[in-house]
C-alpha cells in the first residue's frame, strides 16, 4: 500500500516500502504555467528535508523543489528533460521528478495528508 | 485636346466604400499595405556587397599560421537592400517618438535630438579613450561637469562614473561597501532587500558575494521598517532600498531607517532608478544614504535604444568615497587628469578595483550633460514635478474603475494598480495590456512589483501633454469599464492589429532556436 | 522649457482633478526638511538649444578627434570607417526611442535584428550560440569567468599576461570574490607558458588573441590542456575585425568567447558605449548571462521572435540569476549588425586583409628606423615596437606635433619596468600613406 503526503511548498511524496517518489502538486503545476524546463538531481545525491533538490521552470517563473524528507536520490525522471510538458499534463503521475531512499521515515509521517493539504489550499 | 486627358476617380464611389478588407482575402505578397513582412538578412543575401573596398592580397608571413580556413557564412547585400531591410524592421516597433510609452520604472521620457547631435561631435564621438590626455581635456571637462551636476543634485560628496548601467552601478556601490567593511576588519555577509525590489537588487547582492535576506512590505506599500530594524545585526552589510520605491511611493520613514542602519554598523544603498521623481527638489544625501546609482538613461533622458546602452554613475557618501573604483578624475597643475592605476591614487583613496575597461559611457555623458544644461536646475525641478503631477492625474482619473492597492494617498511619478478590478471578468492583466496595443498604446509595466497581484505600473513621465494624457485615460477608462461589464471581445486573443498576434513563448523556451541556420536541403542542393 | 508640454493652466486643471491645492501636496510623504528650495542647487538655469550647442561644442573643440590627425591608437578600441547608412538607420525613432522588447507583438523590429545579431556573432566566433550583448568586452570577459566558475564548480581563473590589463583588472574585481585570479607574467611579443599553470582547481584559462601587444596566439594547445584538466578555455577578442582573416576561437577549441564589438559599427566615443559579444557552446546555454532572443510562431502561425530562456535572468531568478545585467548594449548591437550586413562575407574579409596589409606596411617602415625594434612577429592590425627610450614622453611629444602615435604600454602597465620602451600601434583602413610618412618623420626626430 502506498501513502501520499504533501508539503506547504506544494510537493507531493509517495512512499512504497523504503522508496519514495516526489513531484509537484496539480496546484503548483497550474500556478507555474507551461513548464518548459526541469533540472533534476543526480542519483546518489544526498538531500536533507527541506533542502533544494530540483528546479522547475515555466516561461516567466522558476521554482526550487525541496525534498519533502531527507534521503538519497535513487532515480530521476529523465523523461522530463525532453518532455517537460508531462509536469503539466500529469503532475501527480508521469510528471514525477525523482525517487528517494528515505533516511528517516518519521519526517514523512509528519507531512500533511491529502485532507490536510486540501484544507491548506483553501486557506491560501 | 493636347493636355493630359486621362482623368481618374478621385472621390470614394459607392461600390468600394466602407468595407474593411476582408481578412479571408490574403494579399498576394503577404504584405498588407504599409505593413511589410521582412525576411531574415540571411535569407536575403545573394553575394552582393554594401561597401567598396580594395581587394588586397596579403602574405601569410605574419599571421602565425592562424589564417581562417573556412568561410564565415555572412550574407552579402548592397546598400539599398540593407537600408530597406532595417527601415522595414524599424516599422514593426513601438517607440516613445510615436506614442505614449507608460512603462513603469523604465522612464520613457522624450529623448531630445540635440543630445544626439552633441554626442556625435567629432571631438566626443571620434575620440580614443587612450589618446594622450593632453588631447582629451574637453572630454574630461564634460565628465567633470557631469560629476558636479550629479553630486549637487544628490547632495553627495563623490561619484563613481564608470558603471555602464543601473545594475552595474549597484554592483559598484556594493563593492565599495564591501571594501569599506573589509577596511574595518569586519566580515558582514547579509544584505537586506525589500520584496518589492527590482530583480537586479538581489541579483547584484549575490553577484557581489553577499546573501540576500528579504524584508516584507507593509499593507501601505512601504517597506516594513520595524521588520527591517529587527533584521539588523552584526552580520548585515547593507540594505538596498529603492526610493521612491517600485510601487511609486515615497518611503517616508527613510531618515529613521538610515539612522538605524548606521547604528547597526551597516550601509544604506539606495536604488536611484526613480530619481526622476525628486531630482531638483529632494537631495538623497540629506536622507542619510551611502550610495545610489543614477540611470542616466532614465532620469536624464539618454535614449533606451531597444534595450541599451545606459549609464549608471554611483554617488557615494563620505564613508564610501575613498573606495571608488579606478579611473579617478583629478585636477592637476596641467589640467584634468585621469588616474588609471590604483597605485597612483591620491592620498587617502583606496579604490576597490575596476568596473570595466576605459572610463565609462562617455557617449551617454555627453547626452546627459546636454539634457541638464538644456533644462537647467529649474527645468529639472519642473520635470520632476510634472512627472509626479501627471502620474497623480492618471491615478485620480482611473481609480474609480481600476483598483489602486494602496489607498487614497498621492503617488510619486508612477501610478500602480492591481488586478482586483478584473476579478470574475475572465480578463487578466496580460489581456488588459494586450488590448492596449490594439488601441495604439504600449502597455504599462505588468506583473511588477511582485508584491502586488497582477500589477500594472503606469509611468507617464513629464513628456506628455494634457491632451495626450486625457486621451490615454479615456482609453483605459473605457477598457476597464468594458472588462467589468464582461464585454470581453476586445481582450480575448488581443492584440489583433499589431504586426504579430501573441507569440508562443512556451515553444520558444522548450525548443530554443537562437540563431538562423541554413536549410540543410537547400545547402545540399547547392 | 521646450521639452515640457504642460502649461500653467494645464497644471492647474490637473491639480483640481486630483483635489490637491498645489504640487507640493503631492510630495507630502517626503519629510518636510528634505524638500529644498531651488537656490540650494548651485547650478545654471534653462538654456536654449543654441547656447547649449555653443557650450558643448567648445568643450568638444578642446579634444583632438582621431580623424583630425595621423592616428595610431588601438589597445582595445579601434578607429574604423563606419558607413553613413549605419548612423542614419540607428537614429530612426523606432530603434532609438524604444525600450527592451518586452511586448514582442510591437517590438519585432528589435527582436529580429537581435536574432540576426546573435547569428552573426555565432558565425564570426565559430561558436554555437551567442547572446544579445553585454556592456563591453571587459565585462563580457568577467561574466565568462563567473560562468566558468559556475560550470566547473571551481574557483581559480588563470589570466594570460597578454590579456588587456583593464580586462584583467575587471575580472579580478568581480571574479576574485569567488576564487583566486592569477595573472601570468607579461611577455610582450611572445606567448607565456600558461599550460604549466593549469591544474585540477582551475576553472578557466583566459587568453586574448590577438593579445594586447597585437600578437596572434595559437589557442589549440591551450584548449586541449585545459580540457584535459576539466577546465574551460575563454578566448578574448578585442579587435573583432580580425576574425575576418583569422581562425575563429570556436574552431580552436574555445568554450566561451568574450569579445569587444566596437570595431564594427561603433565609434570610439572615448571608451563607451561599446558592445560586449558573448558566445559559447550549446551545452552551456542555461549558464549564459544576458538576454537571448529566440524564434517562435504567433497565434496565426507566422514566424516571430521573443526574448527567451528568461528564467536565467534577474527579473525572474533574482539572487539565483546567472548575472545581474538588465540594460545591455541594445543600440550598439544594432550598429554592429547593420555594419556587418553592409560588409557581408566579401566586405569583411576584404576589410580584414586591408587592415593587415596596412599594419604590415607600417611595421616595415618603423622597423627600418634606427633603434626601433619590431616586437610582435605575428599580428593582425596592431603591433608593438620597442623604442630606444621611454615611449610615453615620445607619444606626448608627437601629440604636440599633431601626431597621435599609439598607446605607450606603460599607460596600461605602469608598474611593469619592461613595458617602458614599448609602443603599441594600430593601423586600419582609415590610415593613409601620408599618415605613415608623418608618423615616421616625427618619430625619427623624437628618438
Ligand atoms: C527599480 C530599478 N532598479 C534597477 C534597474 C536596473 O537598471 P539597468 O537596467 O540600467 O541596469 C531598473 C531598470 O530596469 C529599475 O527599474
Amino acid at each position: 500500500m502506498s501513502e501520499v503526503r504533501y508539503t506547504d511548498q506544494h510537493e507531493w511524496i509517495r512512499l512504497d516500502g523504503d522508496e519514495a517518489t516526489v513531484g509537484i502538486t496539480k496546484y503548483a503545476a497550474e500556478s507555474l504555467g507551461d513548464v518548459v524546463f526541469v533540472e533534476l538531481p543526480a542519483s546518489g545525491k544526498a538531500v536533507a528535508a527541506g533542502g533544494e533538490a530540483a528546479v522547475v521552470e515555466s516561461v516567466k517563473a522558476a521554482s526550487d523543489i525541496y525534498a519533502p524528507a531527507g534521503g538519497t536520490v535513487t532515480l530521476a525522471n529523465s523523461a522530463l528533460e525532453s518532455a517537460p510538458s508531462k509536469v503539466n499534463e500529469d503532475p501527480e503521475g508521469e510528471g514525477w521528478f525523482f525517487k528517494l531512499k528515505l533516511s528517516n521515515k518519521d519526517e514523512f509521517a509528519k507531512l500533511m495528508d491529502a485532507a490536510a493539504y486540501a484544507k491548506f489550499l483553501e486557506s491560501l | 485636346m493636347s493636355m493630359n486627358n486621362q482623368g481618374r476617380p478621385s472621390s470614394i464611389d459607392k461600390g468600394s466604400a466602407g468595407e474593411a478588407f476582408p481578412a479571408s482575402i490574403a494579399t498576394i505578397s503577404g504584405d498588407r499595405g504599409l505593413d511589410h513582412e521582412e525576411a531574415l538578412i540571411f535569407e536575403l543575401g545573394h553575394g552582393a556587397t554594401g561597401v567598396d573596398l580594395p581587394d588586397v592580397q596579403i602574405s601569410e608571413a605574419r599571421l602565425g599560421g592562424s589564417r581562417r580556413s573556412g568561410a564565415i557564412g555572412l550574407p552579402g547585400l548592397s546598400e539599398p537592400e540593407v537600408i530597406r531591410h532595417y527601415v522595414r524592421l524599424s516599422r514593426k516597433n513601438y517607440a516613445i517618438d510615436s506614442g505614449l510609452y507608460p512603462l513603469g520604472s523604465c522612464t520613457m521620457k522624450h529623448n531630445p535630438r540635440l543630445n544626439e547631435k552633441m554626442a556625435r561631435l567629432p571631438g566626443f564621438g571620434d575620440l580614443h579613450p587612450l589618446a594622450p590626455q593632453s588631447t582629451t581635456q574637453g572630454a574630461l571637462e564634460v565628465i567633470s561637469a557631469l560629476m558636479n551636476w550629479l553630486t549637487t543634485l544628490t547632495g553627495m560628496p563623490a561619484v563613481a562614473m564608470s558603471p555602464k548601467a543601473g545594475a552595474h552601478g549597484e554592483l559598484c556601490g556594493l563593492l565599495a561597501i564591501r571594501a569599506a567593511i573589509a577596511a574595518r576588519g569586519e566580515n558582514r555577509k547579509r544584505i537586506l532587500v525589500p520584496e518589492s525590489a527590482h530583480g537586479t537588487n538581489p541579483a547584484t547582492a549575490a553577484f557581489a558575494g553577499f546573501t540576500v535576506d528579504e524584508v516584507p512590505a507593509k499593507p501601505n506599500g512601504r517597506v516594513d521598517a520595524e521588520a527591517l530594524k529587527a533584521k539588523l545585526g552584526p552580520d548585515v552589510a547593507a540594505i538596498m532600498l529603492t526610493n521612491p520605491n517600485t510601487c511609486g511611493l515615497f518611503e517616508g520613514e527613510i531618515v529613521d531607517i538610515a539612522k538605524a542602519v548606521h547604528e547597526a554598523g551597516a550601509y544604506f544603498y539606495c536604488d536611484g532608478a526613480n530619481f526622476n521623481a525628486i531630482a531638483g527638489k529632494v537631495r538623497p544625501g540629506d536622507l542619510g544614504i551611502d550610495a545610489m546609482h543614477i540611470n542616466l538613461h532614465k532620469t536624464f533622458s539618454t535614449p533606451h535604444g531597444g534595450g541599451g546602452p545606459g549609464a549608471g554613475p554611483v554617488v557615494l557618501s563620505e564613508r564610501l568615497a575613498a573606495y571608488a573604483p579606478i579611473p579617478l578624475l583629478v585636477a592637476s597643475a596641467d589640467g584634468l587628469r585621469l588616474i588609471e592605476d590604483a597605485a597612483d591614487a591620491p592620498e587617502g583613496a583606496r579604490p576597490f578595483g575596476r568596473m570595466c575597461a576605459f572610463h565609462g559611457q562617455m557617449g551617454m555623458f555627453t547626452r546627459a550633460l546636454t539634457y541638464m544644461l538644456s533644462h537647467g536646475r529649474d527645468g529639472v525641478r519642473q520635470a520632476s514635478e510634472d512627472a509626479v503631477l501627471s502620474a497623480n492625474y492618471i491615478l485620480a482619473s482611473l481609480k474609480d474603475v481600476m483598483s489602486a492597492p494602496f489607498g487614497d494617498g498621492p503617488c510619486m511619478h508612477e501610478a500602480l494598480f492591481d488586478d482586483s478590478f478584473l476579478e470574475g471578468t475572465g480578463v487578466t492583466t496580460l489581456d488588459f495590456a494586450k488590448a492596449m496595443i490594439d488601441e495604439g498604446y504600449h502597455p504599462m509595466t505588468m506583473y511588477f512589483p511582485l508584491v502586488v497581484h497582477g500589477a500594472m505600473l503606469i509611468e507617464p513621465t513629464e513628456s506628455e501633454s494634457k491632451h495626450s494624457l486625457d486621451r490615454f485615460i479615456h482609453v483605459l477608462h473605457t477598457l476597464a469599464t468594458e472588462a467589468k461589464a464582461k464585454k470581453t471581445e476586445r481582450f480575448a486573443g488581443a492584440p489583433h492589429l499589431a504586426p504579430r498576434r501573441r507569440l508562443d513563448e512556451t515553444a520558444a523556451a522548450r525548443k530554443p532556436v537562437l540563431r538562423w541556420k541554413p536549410d540543410p536541403l537547400k545547402a545540399a542542393a547547392e | 522649457m521646450r521639452y515640457l508640454p504642460l502649461t500653467t493652466d494645464d497644471r492647474r486643471a490637473m491639480l483640481a482633478k486630483i483635489g490637491a491645492p498645489d504640487v507640493d501636496a503631492l510630495f507630502r510623504d517626503v519629510p518636510n526638511s528634505a524638500v529644498v528650495p531651488l537656490s540650494a542647487f548651485n547650478l545654471p538655469d534653462t538654456q536654449g538649444e543654441m547656447e547649449v550647442d555653443r557650450g558643448m561644442s567648445k568643450m568638444a573643440a578642446r579634444n583632438v578627434a582621431a580623424g583630425a590627425a595621423p592616428f595610431f591608437c588601438g589597445a582595445g578600441a579601434y578607429k574604423h570607417h563606419v558607413p553613413s547608412a549605419v548612423d542614419h538607420l540607428i537614429q530612426r525613432s523606432e530603434f532609438l526611442t524604444s525600450y527592451t522588447p518586452y511586448q514582442p507583438e510591437i517590438a519585432q523590429g528589435t527582436l529580429q535584428y537581435l536574432f540576426e545579431f546573435q547569428t552573426q556573432v555565432a558565425l564570426l566566433t565559430g561558436m554555437e550560440v551567442a547572446n544579445a550583448s553585454l556592456y563591453d568586452g571587459s565585462t563580457a570577459t568577467a561574466e565568462a569567468v563567473l560562468m566558468a566558475q559556475r560550470i566547473t564548480k571551481r574557483g581559480k581563473a588563470i589570466l594570460s599576461g597578454g590579456l588587456h590589463p583593464h580586462y584583467a583588472e575587471t575580472v579580478e574585481t568581480v571574479a576574485g570574490l569567488f576564487g583566486p585570479v592569477e595573472r601570468t607574467k607579461v611577455t610582450p611579443g611572445s606567448a607565456e607558458d600558461i599550460i604549466a599553470l593549469i591544474d585540477e582547481q582551475t576553472a578557466c584559462v583566459v587568453v586574448q588573441s590577438p593579445d594586447v601587444f597585437g600578437l596572434i596566439r595559437n589557442l589549440r594547445p591551450i584548449a586541449e590542456a585545459a580540457h584535459a584538466k576539466g577546465a574551460l578555455l575563454i578566448a578574448v577578442v578585442t579587435e573583432i575585425v580580425s576574425l575576418g582573416l583569422l581562425e575563429p576561437p570556436g574552431a580552436q577549441g574555445a568554450d566561451i568567447v568574450a569579445a569587444e564589438g566596437q570595431s564594427i559599427g561603433n565609434g570610439l566615443n572615448f571608451g563607451g558605449p561599446y558592445v560586449g559579444l558573448f558566445a559559447t557552446r550549446e551545452k552551456f546555454l542555461r549558464q549564459m548571462p544576458g538576454r537571448l532572443c529566440g524564434e517562435t510562431v504567433d497565434a496565426e502561425g507566422r514566424r516571430g521572435f521573443v526574448l527567451t530562456l528568461s528564467t536565467r535572468e534577474q527579473h525572474i531568478r533574482r539572487e539565483k540569476a546567472t548575472s545581474n545585467i538588465c540594460t545591455n548594449s541594445g543600440l550598439c548591437t544594432l550598429a554592429f549588425t547593420i555594419h556587418l550586413s553592409l560588409l557581408g562575407e566579401d566586405g569583411l574579409t576584404r576589410l580584414a586583409r586591408l587592415n593587415h596589409a596596412k599594419a604590415s606596411a607600417l611595421a616595415d617602415k618603423l622597423a627600418a628606423l634606427p633603434g626601433v625594434e619590431l616586437v610582435t612577429g605575428a599580428f593582425f592590425n596592431e603591433f608593438t615596437v620597442k623604442l630606444p627610450k621611454a615611449a610615453a614622453p615620445v607619444v606626448d611629444a608627437l601629440a604636440k606635433k599633431g601626431v597621435i602615435a599609439g598607446v605607450p604600454a606603460s599607460r596600461l602597465l605602469p608598474r611593469e619596468k619592461s613595458a617602458e620602451g614599448l609602443l603599441i600601434l594600430a593601423a586600419t583602413e582609415t590610415n593613409t600613406d601620408e599618415d605613415f610618412d608623418a608618423l615616421v618623420a616625427a618619430l625619427k626626430e623624437a628618438i
